[in-house]
């Protein structure tokens, strides 16, 4: 990557998940980013990654979506969020257009900018100075786009291994998919709850105390899961752990402070 | 069979509740995929394989037509019969009509899918021809008047009290639940059906061009009996099973059996080289190849060309957490889990199989496993978009996407839905920092909280400079 060695300057693609639910995941992502050497920006103009048209089947939805977002992450040497399904999704954008459109060559551009954050902290930019602590055991799951089609599986575990005090209990079945699925899960509800009662049980059964994963949509199906079990296993992403940034109670939890939010 | 895929839906929340099926899915998932797993591991090759075998398939169907041809002199040559069928209604005609013509009571039956695919048995049964199925699955399947629920275990949905309940009904013996005891009884009652049958009917795993040869593989050697006692030998097989050569043929069997069960080999691998010659000790005297189509050739030089690869190995069910959840007789016809969410529309139109290739997480393990690499994920998908361009997405969901979709084409507006939704949400939850329950969003808080979200959208809280 051209400029890119000292100082990349990266484009955050915050998620919509991450942007509603999480913003703490966005801003720990920006604090593992700028604890990396990077330059982070946040471009005004993106809005989802498209991929409940694409999966529903509506392709020009999802190319105008495309279009909308490749044009606001040009320029950038990277482009980073906290999500291998929403990156996985920027991945799908050349196979929209046709060979000889000008938008093909731009999404193949986009897709060797796009990474999943823990992935572009490991193969990327070799950064795992983790300087972060964490009271307790944790499982980490293995979201489907980002294991399989991004390859993400051992470079959380690597930063994890880096936070002080943390020990990683692993789950049976860490890469069975939870049931959430987008859209699946409201569309199939009964076996999308066959399949995060699986899960709940894989993750209680490994005896850990957080579940943590790298995708808010598997995140919140499972800690919605877990509340509605009454299971004592909170859940976070990965990147509050790795940047330190726990102070704000796990996913779902109850004292979130809402009149200084409201 | 009755087609009952439109009822997907209601096919599965019986099947999530039936005791019974859920303790026989739990056997399969601590079957199958474990066995697959140790058998990959031992070979290093095999992702090699893969490639190769899905780049030797990718070659045969573009040249569908002339391994066909070749195929079809070398049965003839050989001294056999080949019968072209478009339809399934025209393979069924042409197989009785073989049947009538030696003035078949009883025909004896192999494992077969595609006999399943053109309803074959009912046919002959309607037709005065009584079909026996000796794979043992199948035999159980027969006598519960039930269908295959797996591809290659097709009673993988029973448990051992339900076939000692079906045997002790049907054999008159006393009930036993001892396994050897009742593969004897089933055994027994067999023999004298092999020997009586006037026709024998298997299918092929692949035809074999240079040859002329099919093969089928099994585990119980019921089909070696199938097709070499009768008189006449019956192949109902699909026209993409062919492959050029008896090496290509090996490249296919180390990846089959070790893809589907986990075996290195399966333990019968049995070739048919046309009829019985001069000085042969056993064999029929008649051997025809019905070579079916049925949808097939519509979907080469299309974008579900790929499908055609595939070799019925079934890891992909096997390892599906969908299958593994509500088993293979909620996707409501012949071919169940993510090959059968692709192929089923195709052969029963899409109006009817639309609900299959909607079942899907896109978790993508089924093409992590598939031993010819289909994009399976990819292929659900283009039939989605199928049933978008038709507009048979249901009007709740087409309606729902295109309000969605209105703002997320335009950011400054999405921001603004963001931002009201993240309030909503946080009013609803109150201080708890979930919700239990949700207008419109049953499908989530029947079963689960939704975690309520934990501050202003992120975009809001970035430009008010907070870091």
């Amino acid at each position: 990557m051209p400029n890119a060695e000292h100082h990349p300057r990266v484009g955050l693609f915050v998620t919509c998940l991450a942007d509603m639910f999480r913003p703490s995941v966005a801003f720990a992502t920006v604090r593992l980013l700028e604890q990396a050497g990077c330059i982070v920006e946040v471009p005004e103009a993106q809005t989802c990654c498209g991929q409940p048209a694409y999966n529903s089947g509506d392709k020009k939805t999802t190319q105008e979506i495309a279009r909308q977002t490749i044009a606001a992450f040009e320029g950038f040497d990277y482009v980073v969020g906290p999500s291998g399904s929403c990156i996985g999704m920027l991945h799908y954008y050349v196979d929209l257009f046709e060979a000889g459109d000008s938008w093909k060559q731009r999404a193949e551009d986009l897709k060797a900018r796009a990474f999943e954050i823990t992935s572009f902290l490991i193969d990327v930019v070799g950064f795992d100075k983790i300087s972060a602590s964490f009271e307790g055991s944790v499982t980490y799951h293995d979201s489907c786009s980002g294991l399989r089609q991004l390859g993400v599986k051992q470079q959380p575990r690597t930063l994890l291994g880096k936070v002080e005090n943390l020990e990683l209990k692993e789950m049976e079945e860490a890469e069975t998919c939870c049931g959430f699925g987008g859209t699946f899960c409201v569309k199939y509800p009964d076996i999308s709850n066959r399949m995060v009662s699986n899960k709940t049980e894989y993750i209680s059964n490994s005896g850990a105390r957080t579940l943590v994963g790298g995708d808010l949509g598997c995140l919140l199906n499972m800690a919605g899961k877990l509340k509605r079990e009454g299971k004592e296993v909170e859940a976070r992403h990965v990147v509050e752990i790795l940047a330190g940034m726990c102070d704000e109670p796990a996913i779902g939890e109850a004292d979130y402070d809402l009149a200084k939010q409201l | 069979m009755q087609i009952k895929s439109p009822d997907f839906k209601k096919n599965a929340r019986i099947a999530l509740q039936d005791v019974g099926l859920q303790k026989a899915l739990g056997n399969l998932k601590a079957g199958f995929p474990v066995k697959r797993s140790i058998a990959v591991d031992r070979m290093p090759e095999f992702e090699d394989l893969r490639d190769e075998a899905r780049d030797l398939k990718n070659h045969i169907l573009g040249n569908l037509d002339i391994y066909l041809e070749q195929f079809e002199s070398k049965v003839i040559e050989n001294g056999g019969h080949v019968h072209w069928c478009r339809t399934a209604e025209d393979a069924q005609k042409k197989i009785l009509e073989i049947c009538q013509e030696v003035d078949a009571k009883t025909v004896t039956k192999g494992k077969s899918m595609v006999s399943e695919e053109i309803n074959l048995n009912e046919y002959l049964e309607a037709n005065g021809v009584q079909p026996i199925e000796t794979d043992l699955g199948e035999y159980i399947l027969q006598l519960r008047e039930d269908h295959p629920s797996h591809i290659i275990a097709p009673a993988i949905h029973l448990n051992l009290e339900d076939v000692s309940e079906a045997f002790h009904k049907h054999h008159k013996r006393p009930k036993s639940d001892d396994p050897a005891v009742l593969m004897q009884e089933a055994r027994e009652m067999l023999r004298k059906k092999f020997v009586a049958a006037d026709v024998g009917i298997t299918g092929a795993n692949f035809c074999v061009a240079e040859t002329g040869s099919t093969i089928i593989v099994t585990n119980e050697g019921n089909g070696d009996l199938t097709q070499t006692l009768p008189k006449t030998h019956i192949v109902v097989t699909s026209i993409e099973k062919v492959v050029p050569t008896l090496e290509d043929m090996t490249l296919f069997l180390r990846l089959l059996a070790r893809s589907a069960t986990g075996q290195e080999f399966t333990v019968y691998n049995t070739l048919s080289t046309g009829p019985r010659r001069e000085g042969d000790q056993d064999g029929p005297e008649n051997f025809h190849v019905v070579l079916v189509d049925n949808g097939r050739s519509e979907m080469v030089g299309t974008e579900f060309q790929d499908m055609l690869r595939c070799i019925r190995c079934s890891a992909c069910m096997n390892h599906c957490p969908v299958y593994g959840s509500v088993g293979g007789h909620a996707y409501g016809w012949v071919y169940p889990g993510p090959m059968g969410s692709v192929l089923t529309p195709q052969m029963i139109g899409i109006e009817k199989g639309g609900n299959l290739p909607n079942a899907s997480t896109f978790c993508g393990k089924c093409e992590s496993v598939c031993p010819v690499r289909i994009p399976l994920p990819k292929l659900m998908r283009h039939w989605r978009e199928n049933e978008f361009e038709k507009h048979l997405t249901p009007s709740a969901a087409r309606y729902g996407l295109a309000g969605w979709a209105f703002f997320a084409k335009r950011p400054t507006m999405y921001r603004m839905l963001s931002k009201t939704s993240n309030w909503f949400l946080r009013t609803m939850a109150g201080k708890k920092g979930k919700i239990s329950k949700l207008p419109l969003a049953g499908g989530w808080t029947d079963f689960r909280d939704m975690p309520a979200p934990s501050g202003k959208t992120f975009m809001q809280q970035w430009k008010e400079g907070q870091r």
